[in-house]
């Protein structure tokens, strides 16, 4: 048929192509993009949760009401106690623990769809940007679900504890009082709970996408999980 | 002077398995011809899909050369390994490897999206070729909606997007039911001597033989021999007791 005789370069593909096929996948696996998306979701929730009821507790303190729970607290009456330093740290482990355990076991399920692309003549580079794309939509939006559903959590959990006065002196903004411990303020751990959960997703199915695409094709086909 | 299509140079490849090392290919040197269609027999673990891969660009060899076109594969960049992959070489394997995300018409399209051909003519070349494989009604399908026999016939419509020089077909009729197998055998065969493609197929089904040019035993990653197919019809007539 074809008598070429030298081998020519592939191409690259148009930023749009890649947006078409990682969109389409998303909307077919929809069941599995779900579940995945909402493994970053929880991890993401209860960071936020945790962090912003603890932002409640400080700026509820500052302003000097303090509620039947806290008051039993020995060490909350002045600023950010060990104990709560433990457990951001403590949800932001199994936060990204969680996403990244997520993201790895949907990627290495699609090792054979890898393989097949590069069959098909996909440039490695082509195969980590359609899981970037895919990733890093997916880590979005489990990422903002999560911080509102944390956020939410954590208000309803203040409601209880310091009723309407929570929203007198609800911590929105950042705020570095002279006496207290700086608070980082509802509104920018939102914010750092999203651009966390896209990190997370995008590092945690990156990697081995690129793994998986740099193995010669046979290799990532024969890859059973 | 034979056109030589493909052609590999004391090919090994050997496998790490903790301490210990399989050697899969011990030394393969064979030469296709272009519009050969040509047979790689042997039992399983015998290394016929590891040559396969080699010839095919989907692993690298341990030590030795492959050439296909006069070009040594080892010498490629990564992009023109691509770019080989896309245009001169169909794949077909045992298990279809169709990508359930994508419909019948989506899985032929995809080649030529790599290949960068423009939506319409691509969209319009994949109804083609799969009107041609007799899937023109399923065409919108996902492959879950397929049977093993509508798939396969996806998986060759697919092989053919770009134009093809040579179709690897790795026991394409494993899976199948024997009339099935059949059918993807004539269809194969049929590209081979209407179009003039190259075939290479690894296979243990006595049905393709029938219709190979050559047949190469492969025996513990050796060639054993390898027979033309007139010598082969008697073997057939026997085994088959047709």
């Amino acid at each position: 048929m074809h008598q070429r005789t030298s081998i020519e370069e592939q191409i690259d593909l148009p930023f749009i192509e890649s947006l078409k096929i990682s969109f389409q996948s998303l909307k077919i696996r929809f069941g599995r993009s779900i579940i995945t998306t909402a493994g970053i979701t929880l991890g993401i929730a209860f960071l936020v949760s945790v962090w912003t009821n603890n932002e409640i507790d400080l700026a509820l303190q500052e302003s000097g009401r303090s509620s039947a729970i806290t008051n039993l607290d020995e060490t909350s009456d002045q600023g950010i106690s060990t104990k709560d330093i433990w457990l951001i740290i403590m949800s932001l482990i199994v936060c990204v623990v969680g996403i990244a355990n997520s993201m790895l076991m949907a990627v290495t399920e699609r090792f054979r769809e890898i393989g097949t692309m590069k069959c098909l003549g996909a440039l490695d580079g082509f195969v980590v940007r359609l899981f970037l794309l895919e990733s890093g939509f997916q880590g979005f939006a489990g990422a903002l679900i999560g911080a509102l559903i944390g956020t939410l959590g954590a208000v309803l959990l203040g409601l209880k504890n310091y009723g309407m006065d929570l929203f007198f002196y609800f911590p929105l903004f950042p705020a570095s009082p002279e006496n207290g411990s700086f608070q980082v303020g509802v509104l920018l751990l939102i914010l750092i709970g999203c651009i966390l959960g896209m990190i997370l997703a995008i590092v945690g199915s990156s990697f081995p996408a690129w793994r998986a695409a740099k193995l010669p094709p046979a290799e990532a086909m024969r890859t059973e999980v | 002077m034979p056109d030589i299509v493909v052609k590999t140079e004391d090919v090994v490849k050997e496998y790490r398995m903790g301490s210990n090392v399989l050697r899969a290919l011990d030394g393969i040197n064979i030469e296709i011809q272009r519009g050969e269609y040509i047979s790689l027999m042997g039992p399983s673990g015998s290394g016929k899909s590891t040559l396969f891969n080699m010839i095919g660009a989907l692993d690298r060899p341990t030590e030795g050369q492959v050439y296909i076109d006069g070009q040594n594969m080892s010498n490629l960049s990564q992009r023109q390994i691509a770019a080989f992959r896309c245009h001169r070489v169909g794949y077909i394997f045992q298990s279809y490897n169709l990508l359930n995300v994508r419909t019948a018409h989506g899985n032929v399209t995809l080649p030529m999206i790599f290949a960068g051909i423009p939506d319409k003519d691509r969209n319009k070349k994949a109804e083609e070729l799969l009107d041609k494989v007799g899937l023109g009604d399923r065409m919108y399908h996902l492959p879950d909606e397929l049977s093993g026999g509508q798939r396969q016939r996806v998986a060759i419509a697919r092989a053919l997007a770009n134009d093809p020089s040579i179709i690897l077909a790795d026991e394409p009729t494993a899976n199948l039911d024997t009339v099935t197998g059949r059918e993807i055998i004539d269809l194969i065969k049929q590209l081979n001597t209407e179009d003039g493609v190259t075939v290479i197929s690894a296979t243990h089904d006595l049905k393709m033989l029938d219709v190979s040019d050559r047949i190469v035993d492969i025996r513990d990653g050796m060639v054993e021999r390898i027979r033309n197919r007139d010598e082969i019809e008697i073997e057939v007539g026997d085994v088959g007791g047709e």
